[in-house]
C-alpha cells in the first residue's frame, strides 16, 4: 500500500511540476493544486497509514484501549487543506483580474512590472 | 495501566505563569488588531489609532520579553495542557526576541509614514488590518518553536502580503502579485513537503525535540529534507537561483508597503533558514555547506550587478536587498560564533536599513513624480533631507564604517578569514567568502552612490519639474523615515550592546542546550 501512495504522489508531483511549467495562469493554478494535493498525500504517507481505530477514549478509562491511529497526520493535512484552499481561491481571483486588466492570460505576456525592453543601464557615473 | 503514571508525562496540570504570557500576546494582540480593524474600516482616523496602539503594545511586550530572554535565557511556553513534544510550543531565544522587537518598530513606522501617501479614497480598504495580520505571521514566525506551525505563521504572512500587494488594483500591481503569489506559494509547499517527510522520519516537529532525535536518523534522508528546506527558505528569503520574483514584484505596490516587505519577509525566510538549518539540524548543514557556501558567494556577486543594470529606482533596491541575503548565507556557511553572530546582526541591520531604503524612495518618487531613474534629477537642490536620508542608508546597505551595516560586515569578515586564512587547515572557500564580501560591498557602493548622484546631483531633465510640495504629509514622511535613519547610525556609532547580544545570540544557536532546556525536554535526551 505504501507503495502505490509513493508511486502516486510522485504522478501527482510530476503532473503538477509539468503543469506549473506551462505559461497559461490557469494551468499553472491547477498544477499548483495537484502539487499541493501530492505533498498533501505525502504527509499522509510518511505518517504511516494504518487500519486502526480512530484515537478516542472509551468512557471511564483515561488512555485508550488497544492501539488507535495517529492522529497528527491527518490534523496536519486538514491544516495544510484549509490552508491551501484559501490560496487557491486568492490566486484564481487574482488570475481573473489579471486576465480582465492585463487582458493576458500568458505569463510571457505580462510585462508590467518588467518591461521587455527595459532601458540600458545609464553609462554615466 | 496505572494512569497516574502516564498523565504527568503528557499533560502540564499547572496553569501557565502569568508572565510567560508575554511569549504569546504579541500575536495574540496583532490578531485581536486586525479584527477589531475590520469592524472600524468604515471610520475615518480609528484604523490608524487602534493599529498604533497595538504595534506599540505589542513593541512593549517584546522589550519585555527581550529584556526577560537576556536575562534568563531562551524562554518557552506550550499552548493546550499538553508537554512540549505534543502541545505546539512557543520557544524564544535571544534572535527571535530581538528580531520580532526590530519588525514591530518597523512596522510602526511605516504605519506612520503609509499614512502621508494615503488619500480619502483609500480610506476604507483594508490596510490596516492587513498589516496586523502581517505582523502576527511575522512575529509568529520569529517566536515559534515548531516547525509546523513556522508553516502556518508563513501562510499567515503570505496572505496579508496577497492584500497588500494588491491593494490599489493598479495592473502594475496584479502583474507583480501573479509572480509574487505563485512563486511564494510554491516556496511555502515545498517547505510542508520537507516537513511530511521530518514527520514521517522522526515523529515530532517540534524544533527542541528534532534537536534531540535528527541524529538518531538516516544523515541521507534528513540531508534530503535540509536541502528542501533550503530551497524553500531560499525562495523565500529571495536567494540567488531562485531570487527572480522579487525584483518582479516589489516595486509594484506603494512604497510604504514595499518597505514593509522588504524589511519582514525576505527577513524571516532568512531567519527561519538559520534556526532550521544551524539550530535545529546542524548535521545535515554539515553536509550541505558547499551548497550553502555557492549560494552565498553567488548571491553576493550577482545581485548588486542586477542594481547597478537596473534603471527603476525601486527595483535597483530590490537587488541591494537580494545583495543583504547573501550576506546572511554567506554566515550560515561558516557556523562560527562570529559566523553566526554576523548574519544575526545582518539580519536586524537589514530589517532598518532595508525597509528605510524603501522609504527614502517613496520620498523620491513622490517628489519627482518618477519611477525610473533615467527620469529623474536635481533633487539635491529640492529637497536636500531626503538626499542625506538616502545617502546614509546606502552607505549603510554597503556596510560602510559608522553606520549599522558595518558590524556585521565586519564579523562576517572576521569569521571567513578565520575559516580562509588563519586557521589550521584553510580553505579556499572561507577566501571566497572574504572577497565575495567585500567586492559585494564595492559593488553595493557604486550602484547605491550612481542611483544618488542619479537621482539627487545631476541637473533635473529639462522636461522635469521637481515639486516637493511642503505639506504636512510629506513632513511626516520624512519624519519617519529620519528616525529609521537615526536609528541606523546610532546603532552603528554605538554598536557595544549588539555585538554582545549578536555573540549571546549566536551561542544559543550553536549551541542549543539552553533552548532545549527551555521547554523542557533536556532530561529526556537520548
Amino acid at each position: 500500500m505504501d507503495y502505490v501512495m509513493a508511486i502516486l504522489v510522485g504522478l501527482f508531483i510530476t503532473v503538477g511540476t509539468y503543469l506549473l511549467l506551462s505559461r497559461s495562469v490557469i494551468r499553472m493554478l491547477i498544477g499548483m493544486t495537484i502539487f499541493g494535493n501530492g505533498v498533501n498525500l505525502l504527509i499522509f504517507t510518511a505518517g504511516r497509514l494504518m487500519r486502526e481505530v480512530a484515537p478516542i477514549v472509551p468512557p471511564g478509562l483515561e488512555v485508550p484501549d488497544g492501539p488507535i491511529a495517529n492522529p497528527l497526520p491527518q490534523a496536519l493535512i486538514l491544516t495544510a487543506i484549509v490552508i491551501g484552499f484559501s490560496m487557491f481561491s486568492f490566486l484564481l481571483v487574482l488570475a481573473f483580474r489579471a486576465y480582465r486588466s492585463l487582458d493576458a492570460d500568458d505569463t510571457d505576456t505580462m510585462r508590467l512590472a518588467e518591461p521587455k525592453r527595459s532601458p540600458q543601464p545609464p553609462l554615466s557615473y | 495501566m496505572d494512569a497516574s503514571t502516564t498523565l504527568p508525562m503528557a499533560m502540564i496540570d499547572t496553569a501557565t505563569a502569568l508572565a510567560d504570557w508575554v511569549l504569546v500576546l504579541p500575536i495574540v494582540l496583532c490578531l485581536i488588531g486586525a479584527a477589531a480593524e475590520l469592524v472600524l474600516r468604515r471610520t475615518r482616523v480609528m484604523p490608524l489609532i487602534v493599529a498604533v496602539v497595538v504595534t506599540l503594545a505589542v513593541i512593549a511586550c517584546e522589550i519585555g520579553l527581550l529584556v526577560r530572554v537576556a536575562a534568563e535565557g531562551p524562554l518557552s511556553m506550550t499552548m493546550g495542557k499538553w508537554l512540549p513534544p505534543f502541545g505546539i510550543s512557543l520557544t524564544v531565544d535571544l534572535f527571535s526576541a530581538a528580531f520580532a522587537l526590530a519588525a514591530a518598530i518597523v512596522t510602526l513606522i511605516v504605519l506612520i509614514y503609509a499614512e502621508a501617501d494615503r488619500t480619502k479614497s483609500g480610506a476604507r480598504d483594508d490596510f490596516h488590518a492587513m498589516v496586523l495580520l502581517l505582523l502576527a505571521g511575522v512575529t509568529g514566525a520569529f517566536l515559534t518553536g515548531d516547525l509546523f506551525n513556522l508553516y502556518v505563521w508563513f501562510e499567515v504572512m503570505l496572505i496579508a502580503s496577497f492584500g497588500l500587494i494588491v491593494g490599489g488594483n493598479r495592473p502594475l500591481q496584479l502583474d507583480g502579485a501573479v509572480k509574487y503569489g505563485f512563486l511564494n506559494f510554491l516556496a511555502t509547499t515545498f517547505f510542508l513537503m520537507a516537513l511530511g517527510l521530518l514527520y514521517g522520519l522522526l515523529g515530532t516537529l517540534n524544533m527542541a525535540d528534532i534537536m534531540r532525535v535528527a541524529p538518531l536518523a538516516h544523515p541521507g534522508a534528513m540531508a534530503g529534507v535540509a536541502a528542501l528546506l533550503l530551497l524553500a527558505f531560499g525562495m523565500k528569503a529571495a536567494a540567488f537561483p531562485v531570487n527572480a520574483w522579487l525584483p518582479a514584484s516589489y516595486h509594484t505596490p506603494p512604497a510604504a508597503v514595499s518597505a514593509l516587505f522588504a524589511g519582514l519577509l525576505t527577513k524571516v525566510g532568512a531567519y527561519a533558514m538559520l534556526r532550521a538549518l544551524v539550530a535545529v539540524l546542524p548535521g545535515s548543514r554539515d553536509l550541505l555547506e558547499p551548497a550553502l557556501a555557492l549560494i552565498a558567494i553567488a548571491t553576493l556577486l550577482i545581485a548588486p550587478l542586477g542594481a547597478i543594470a537596473e534603471t527603476s529606482l525601486r527595483r535597483a533596491m530590490g537587488f541591494i536587498v537580494i545583495g543583504g541575503i547573501g550576506a546572511i548565507m554567506a554566515g550560515l556557511a561558516m557556523p562560527s560564533s562570529d559566523g553566526i553572530a554576523g548574519s544575526g546582526l545582518y539580519i536586524l541591520h537589514a530589517i532598518f536599513t532595508m525597509s528605510g531604503l524603501y522609504l527614502a524612495a517613496g520620498l523620491v518618487e513622490k517628489g519627482t513624480g518618477a519611477s525610473d531613474t533615467l527620469q529623474m534629477g536635481g533633487l539635491y537642490a529640492a529637497s536636500a533631507p531626503i538626499s542625506i536620508l538616502f545617502l546614509v542608508l546606502i552607505l549603510a546597505a554597503a556596510g560602510v564604517p559608522p553606520f549599522l551595516g558595518f558590524w556585521p560586515k565586519l564579523l562576517l569578515l572576521q569569521a571567513s578569514l578565520a575559516e580562509g586564512v588563519t586557521s589550521s587547515a584553510p580553505s579556499w572557500v572561507g577566501l571566497t567568502l572574504t572577497l565575495s564580501l567585500l567586492v559585494n560591498a564595492v559593488l553595493t557602493l557604486i550602484a547605491g552612490t550612481r542611483l544618488w548622484a542619479h537621482v539627487f546631483w545631476r541637473s533635473a531633465p529639462v522636461a522635469m519639474t521637481v515639486t516637493v510640495p511642503p505639506s504636512r504629509g510629506d513632513r511626516l514622511g520624512v519624519a519617519a523615515t529620519s528616525f529609521l535613519v537615526l536609528a541606523v547610525v546610532l546603532a552603528g556609532l554605538w554598536p557595544a550592546p549588539l555585538m554582545e547580544g549578536a555573540s549571546a545570540g549566536a551561542a544559543d544557536i550553536l549551541d542549543p542546550a539552553r533552548f532545549v532546556a527551555a521547554t523542557g525536554l533536556a532530561e529526556a535526551m537520548p
